[in-house]
């Protein structure tokens, strides 16, 4: 008796891969005439020339790659900064939000009020609250730099959503988990620690991502605060010259930093997909 | 076997996909509506007659009208009000005055509301020429048109009493203070480059933010152009005060021009009559009216 795959199935194999590569022919042939057409539409339009010539000037975005880098780079701290303070306030709020037990009302009822207000506000509107408000109290070591204060505007706003999907994590832990560890002996706290939260920070962990990626473009609206981002670093130019490439240099520069994040949260979903279903595609 | 239940792409369906693209994006495509018109014919005259430059012949937005673009809200001393049809301030009596220049009555001058970035942006515009204190260089100048300068304003720097840039008597002394400006400004490109703090400039999305900010302490002075730095130190900071104005890069201060969109039909009329107004003196009577004696300020240095 041979052991390898009958005829049947080779064959099955055959015309499996004959219709993968129909289906790649096919994708790629109507992707390439859809380009095609985008492209003789675009630069055909009577105002492609100056189109071409407002957003995208070779020599400008030359000039303006130094600056708007520099700017990406004061994205990036405040983006590592910031998530690094969202991930651990986010989930000290969630946990707050649900803790069980009449004694604890107060706490979450100043958490759910924190979390309707922050998630309400926009973000535009609590970076200007906190990066003027703050410094017009004129508390002593109160800071007054627009990179400290705009990081926290960007944080308490954040943190709110990242505690409602940390939370929402938390609440997708069956109970009989919760049962089992409490009859296995285990306190409120070691259960969290040990069974609720490894399992809720998975099952989270890709909307956690697509947060991640929110944030990124978000910090940069920092910038009302006198913080010279890249999109700030992109706008003095457009000032200047009255030419909109530096803009749409930031924003290949944005997608650069969105890109490795998206395949990261892919991974992550791709990964937790498999674990849950255990090979049962 | 297999081959029984292929189902065939059919070709003709591609074909037929990509003929519905073709259509969708053809739909799409925008009409210039601006590029028929032949600038030349009515232009062609010499301007400075003003016979080519009425109303009769002036292509403009709307015929018989012309209309005119500020961002809003525009401030004093350049518009009182945030209203420009009351044709009180600087711009908006140099506005009128221009209008009436070209032959337009006041009843035949429209305003509308134009932000900063809609009004340099490649597309059709949505006025007939732009006043909004434009500083008029090179490289904007590719961009879009510009009339004749109707202003030539300076860069001062404005603090409060009790910051530590009051006591500043030159340039060297403001270096190490935080020193803040509007974005897209002259204002910005004065505090770059000619104070060039050593901690780089503080860059605002408006002069509010920017007179918040220096009220707040978090800046220690602002640069504005003169005769914005001599209104809000008079009438909107409390404790304000002008250390300075900017010794020029040179050019003699930054000439304001009118902006138009790019080889608009109106240039060339727009800026002899403004040519005409400074020739017969009235733009110096407006600004005799609306704007304080800027020579009063110390020349930094």
């Amino acid at each position: 008796m041979t052991t390898g795959p009958s005829a049947v199935e080779l064959d099955r194999r055959a015309y499996r891969r004959s219709r993968a590569r129909r289906s790649t022919l096919g994708a790629l042939a109507s992707t390439l005439v859809f380009a095609l057409l985008a492209y003789l539409t675009i630069t055909n339009a009577p105002g492609w020339p100056r189109v071409r010539a407002t957003f995208f000037d070779l020599e400008i975005a030359r000039e303006s790659v130094r600056p708007v880098l520099a700017g990406l780079w004061v994205n990036l701290q405040v983006l590592l900064i910031g998530a690094a303070l969202v991930a651990v306030l986010g989930l000290g709020i969630a946990l707050l939000r649900t803790l069980r037990g009449p004694i604890f009302t107060p706490l979450r009822i100043v958490s759910t009020i924190y979390v309707d207000i922050f998630r309400g506000i926009p973000l535009i509107v609590v970076l200007y609250l906190v990066g003027f408000g703050v410094p017009a109290l004129r508390l002593e070591g109160v800071p007054t730099s627009g990179f400290v204060l705009g990081t926290a505007a960007v944080v308490l706003t954040y943190s709110a959503y990242v505690a409602e999907v940390f939370r929402a994590g938390i609440e997708s832990v069956h109970p009989s988990q919760v049962a089992a560890a409490r009859s296995l002996g285990l306190s409120h706290r070691q259960t969290t620690r040990l069974v609720v939260l490894p399992q809720a920070v998975r099952t989270v962990t890709p909307p956690l991502l697509n947060d991640f990626v929110a944030l990124q473009k978000d910090v940069g609206l920092i910038s009302v605060l006198t913080v010279t981002d890249a999109v700030r670093a992109s706008q003095i130019i457009v000032g200047q010259t009255f030419n909109f490439t530096p803009y749409v240099l930031a924003g290949l520069l944005f997608v650069l930093l969105a890109v490795p994040s998206a395949r990261l949260a892919d991974h992550f979903t791709v990964r937790a997909l498999r674990r849950q279903q255990g090979g049962s595609r | 076997m297999p081959t029984t239940i292929r189902p065939s792409l059919s070709s003709a369906a591609v074909a037929g996909l990509a003929a519905l693209l073709a259509v969708t994006l053809a739909a799409c495509a925008p009409e210039d509506d601006t590029g028929g018109t032949t600038p030349g014919v009515s232009g062609s005259a010499d301007p400075s007659d003003g016979g080519d430059c009425g109303p009769e012949n002036l292509e403009t937005l709307e015929e018989g009208m012309l209309t005119i673009a500020t961002d809003q809200p525009a401030y004093e001393p350049w518009m009182v009000e945030d209203d420009p049809t009351n044709g009180q301030g600087f711009e908006a009596a140099v506005a009128y005055a221009v209008a009436g220049q070209l032959g337009y009555a006041d009843d035949a001058v429209t305003w509308t509301r134009v932000p900063f970035n809609a009004a340099i942006q490649p597309g059709p515009k949505e006025f007939d020429f732009d006043i909004n204190q434009f500083t008029i260089n090179s490289r904007r100048a590719k961009a879009v048109d510009f009339s004749s300068p109707y202003y030539t304003a300076s860069q001062a720097v404005v603090t409060t009493g009790t910051s530590p840039a009051a006591t500043a008597t030159s340039i060297a002394d403001l270096q190490g203070l935080r020193i803040g400006a509007q974005v897209a400004t002259t204002s910005l490109d004065a505090v770059t480059e000619v104070i060039a703090p050593t901690g780089g400039p503080a860059v605002f999305n408006t002069n509010d933010d920017a007179k918040l900010a220096l009220e707040n302490g978090q800046v220690d002075a602002i640069v504005v152009d003169l005769p914005t730095a001599f209104f809000i130190t008079s009438a909107e900071l409390t404790d304000g005060k002008i250390v300075g104005q900017l010794a020029d890069t040179g050019s003699g201060g930054d000439e304001f021009g009118l902006l138009l969109d790019k080889d608009s039909p109106l240039t060339e009329c727009v800026s002899s009559a403004v040519d005409a107004l400074t020739k017969d003196g009235t733009l110096a009577d407006l600004e005799a009216e609306w704007l304080a004696d800027v020579a009063s300020a110390p020349v930094l240095e």
